[in-house]
């Protein structure tokens, strides 16, 4: 629609009716179009190959860690996906609007563009890509069979979907927020938004902040109860600790979203006036708030990143990492410091010159246990002997890209310079510099890494390389020249521009988007390709990289228990330890395994919170309040099945096993 | 890892013969503690929202208009007084007294109830006198703070009732302890933030 239009409710439809759906925006009717055409093509061939029941029974209910990692990586994909469809039509948007042309977005469309382009990219693609990593990973590395709580980690993925899924349906039915990704009061209050879009903001983010948040807790419980014997904390792999201080930033901050969105929601539904501009509110306490939880968020995404790199540089330079402890302290101490920094986002609050001095300071504190891991894999791969398979081409060049973001940080860390850079493009590129460089490469690196792992076979490495260079050189066409525009005074989130001076910046820059969409390509394509040839890239051995984590001593991808055994750690590079002093495989002696049991409830539940949050956001009451007591009723009546465990067979461990000692017998032969 | 053996004879030890017991649910305590921490970060927003609004009348009532300290000592002894009630279950549970459990479940229960009648009429009351969340800041703040724990004993209360059902279906076996372990450590989670709304909102609002 032109205009939100102001509905008055009815019983049955809340606001919503007809002109809800944007039918008269030809670029929406379009992508529905597709997203309809694709869409029925993928639900056509699911049916026809009859692969629902398959799906339900061995995916969508499983609690298996392994196999709900997975699921969080295709989430995290097909959201990337979209997320970059937004920026892809960003960067055309201001490559156009020059020289008198208004582009081709209406100033609805664009705002919502660019707040879809952050919450999308931050909630329902970088998240769940860490997550997934982290669920896949962590259970393997410490050498347990599942997380503490299985079930609850299936549920926690429901939820992340059903968040998503409400994202997805504002594209179609109604608006998305036009508020910037993190929709400051008063322009996200109901006097200056007061249609759906801010509730589908709203409400998605806190249907998917209760995945995370339980997600959270069950990797620090999984972590702190279940690690093999003989693991202790100073024995754990770098990616383990990393993980485990992601979760406790993840349980410690997203509670502070939690509460901040519902005061939010509480002024637009209620009518309380924490946030608005009259009766005694107070915007700039949202703004405190929320980067209360945002400035550690940043790192919740960076520090498995960091724990990737890390396994990364060990692996592929053949060495143990240089200064094991030194980084399990930089990683605690940045843990801790991320709480002391929020208030650099808005220097220009106005807080006064001792406020911004403290937190400038301890922003710049950070850069130095940030430095220091950058010297240890610096000096891991010193004299190693390093093989530049693909995750260690985007390690190095991480390790170049991610000291130019860190520099520009320091940079905005000044709070005079801030004033002149605050919401400028300068921070557009040091704010992607630093997520593409780390988190972005860092997710890229693991899934080449631990892509054999999970498959049982590599991916290939020409279209990985491909969609390497187009990458980094895609990157620096695409973010340096935000920095000459920033530094020219050039403020974030316009959609038009006078100063014809600048366009030429705003051109490279679009150029580098197509170069870093031929990068996505590729890695599309190099998937394709490596399932194609999965039999020439096949690895049977369940250690393709000769590493040296407790993953790869089990079999690639590995069976529904992980280990038939549960190994026993002497040393932090556990698997390392075990080739060097001559482990050998067990061969008799397997007994039955107890294993949890898969449930559709979490499915179901995330379903539900789907209905609820549509419903509380087109004002349908009944329905929400139908939904909210069925969701109280589903998980009640789960309580009531005391039955959740089984046992695998020895017979079934005896086969499975004895099919690995086959491969590995094939491999010695070959 | 005694019963650990060698894969070979002077190799180390690197894998576990025997499977070491995890017994079900050993991580829920540890779980369920720190999904309080997670809630305590909830009320400790709520609470410093109300520190930083909490004197923002916008020219209307503020808390010497509007609070009653007899009723919210009232209110205060239901709250605890379910505290201990809770307590005196638990501990007929740990004597496996199946019966005298339940009876303090649902002393606890009633305590509750109380508790959230006594709020909801304080809550009528000052929305009839026009001091309804919408009137300022601070009572935006003081409904949702104090609104957010009456909404946490709500569920608590129904997880009891939840409880109640599971115990007289199938007794106190482990399953059921560990829940009750869990709930008590919400039920007295909740009365410790009470304490704190009690000194901070109520105690230290008559002192402004």
């Amino acid at each position: 629609m032109t205009e939100s239009p102001i509905v008055v409710p009815n019983f049955f439809f809340g606001r919503f009716n007809l002109e809800a759906i944007p039918y008269h925006e030809p670029i929406l009717v379009m992508t529905f179009i597709g997203v309809a055409i694709g869409g029925a093509a993928v639900l056509g061939a699911l049916t026809y190959f009859r692969l629902w029941g398959y799906l339900w029974r061995e995916w969508f209910t499983s609690v298996d860690h392994k196999k709900i990692g997975i699921m969080y990586m295709v989430l995290g994909l097909i959201m990337f996906l979209r997320g970059f469809a937004d920026a892809i039509m960003m960067r055309l948007q201001q490559a156009l609007a020059f020289g008198g042309s208004e582009g081709y977005l209406p100033a609805h469309h664009y705002d919502q563009v660019f707040s879809a382009h952050g919450v999308i990219m931050i909630f329902f693609a970088a998240m769940p890509f860490v997550t997934g990593l982290m669920n896949y990973v962590v259970p393997l590395q410490i050498g347990a069979r599942d997380v503490s709580f299985p079930f609850l980690n299936n549920f926690s993925f429901w939820m992340t979907v059903s968040g998503a899924a409400l994202v997805m349906t504002s594209l179609f039915v109604g608006e998305f927020a036009q508020t910037g990704w993190l929709a400051y009061p008063p322009l996200s209050g109901i006097a200056y938004s007061p249609y759906v879009g801010v509730d589908y903001y709203i409400w998605a983010l806190q249907i998917a902040g209760v995945g995370t948040t339980l997600s959270g807790i069950n990797l620090i419980c999984t972590i702190v109860k279940m690690r093999a014997p003989g693991m202790d904390m100073m024995k754990m792999p770098i990616f383990t600790w990393t993980s485990l201080c992601t979760n406790v930033l993840i349980v410690a901050s997203f509670p502070i979203l939690t509460a901040t969105l519902a005061l939010l929601t509480a002024d637009r539904y209620i009518g309380t006036n924490f946030f608005t501009n009259d009766l005694g509110g107070n915007p700039m306490m949202y703004v405190n708030l929320i980067w209360i939880w945002g400035h550690p968020e940043v790192y919740i995404l960076i520090l498995p990143a960091f724990g990737i790199f890390s396994e990364v540089t060990s692996t592929f330079s053949g060495k143990k990492l240089f200064g094991y402890t030194s980084m399990v302290y930089a990683t605690v101490v940045i843990t801790i410091l991320s709480y002391l920094v929020w208030l650099h986002h808005f220097f220009t609050m106005g807080s006064g010159a001792s406020v911004n001095s403290f937190f400038g300071i301890t922003t710049m504190i950070i850069s130095i246990p940030t430095g220091a891991k950058m010297f240890n894999w610096l000096f891991t791969m010193y004299r190693g002997r390093i093989r530049f398979e693909l995750p260690m081409m985007y390690t190095v060049a991480f390790m170049l890209i991610f000291v130019i973001g860190g520099m520009t940080g320091v940079m905005l860390a000044v709070p005079p310079a801030d004033f002149v850079l605050h919401n400028s493009l300068f921070l557009i590129a040091h704010f992607h510099n630093v997520i593409i460089g780390g988190v972005v490469f860092g997710v890229f690196a693991g899934i080449a890494f631990w892509w054999p792992k999970a498959f049982g076979f590599k991916l290939d490495p020409f279209w990985g390389k491909m969609s390497f260079w187009f990458w980094v050189v895609g990157f620096f066409f695409a973010f340096m020249p935000l920095y000459v525009l920033g530094l020219m005074g050039v403020t974030r989130r316009l959609r038009v521009f006078d100063d014809p001076s600048l366009h030429i910046w705003f051109i490279i820059a679009a150029f580098g988007a197509v170069l870093i969409a031929c990068g996505i390509g590729s890695f599309i394509i190099q998937i394709g390709v490596s399932i194609l040839r999965r039999d020439k890239l096949r690895d049977t051995t369940g250690d393709p990289w000769n590493a040296r984590t407790l993953e790869w001593a089990t079999s690639s991808p590995p069976p529904d228990y992980n280990f038939a055994f549960t190994p026993v750690v002497h040393d932090s590079d556990a698997w390392w330890d075990m080739k060097q002093r001559g482990y050998v495989r067990p061969l008799s002696g397997f007994k039955p395994i107890h294993m949890p049991k898969n449930s559709g409830t979490g499915p179901i539940l995330a379903g539900i919170s789907f209905v609820l949050g549509f419903a509380l956001i087109w004002y349908i009451w009944w329905l929400a309040a139908v939904s909210f007591v069925a969701l109280l009723a589903v998980a009640i009546h789960h309580t009531f099945n005391y039955n959740r465990d089984f046992d695998i067979p020895a017979e079934d461990v005896v086969r499975t096993e004895e099919e690995r000692t086959r491969l590995l017998a094939a491999q010695v032969n070959a | 890892m005694s019963t650990t053996v060698t894969a070979t004879s002077e190799a180390p030890v690197f894998y576990e013969v025997d499977e070491h017991p995890h017994p079900e649910g050993h991580s829920t305590a540890l779980g369920f503690w720190i999904y309080l921490m997670s809630d305590c970060l909830i009320f400790a927003i709520l609470f410093a929202t109300f520190g930083v609004l909490g004197g923002n009348y916008a020219a209307g009532p503020g808390p010497r208009d509007l609070f009653d300290l007899n009723l919210v000592a009232l209110n205060t002894t239901m709250l605890l007084l379910s505290s201990i009630t809770y307590g005196f279950a638990m501990l007929a549970m740990d004597k496996e007294r199946v019966k005298a459990t339940q009876v303090w479940l649902v002393i606890t229960a009633l305590f509750g109830l109380a508790f959230l009648s006594i709020e909801l009429y304080e809550f009528h009351h000052m929305i009839a006198e026009g001091a309804g969340p919408q009137r300022s800041a601070f009572l935006s703040a003081f409904f949702t703070l104090v609104g957010t724990h009456g909404l946490h004993v709500t569920f608590g209360i129904i997880w009891l009732v939840t409880l109640l059902v599971q115990v007289q279906k199938r007794g106190l076996v482990t399953a059921n302890k560990r829940r009750l372990m869990c709930l008590s450590m919400f039920w007295h989670f909740l009365d410790v933030v009470w304490i704190g709304v009690f000194t901070f909102v109520y105690l230290l609002g008559m002192l402004r």
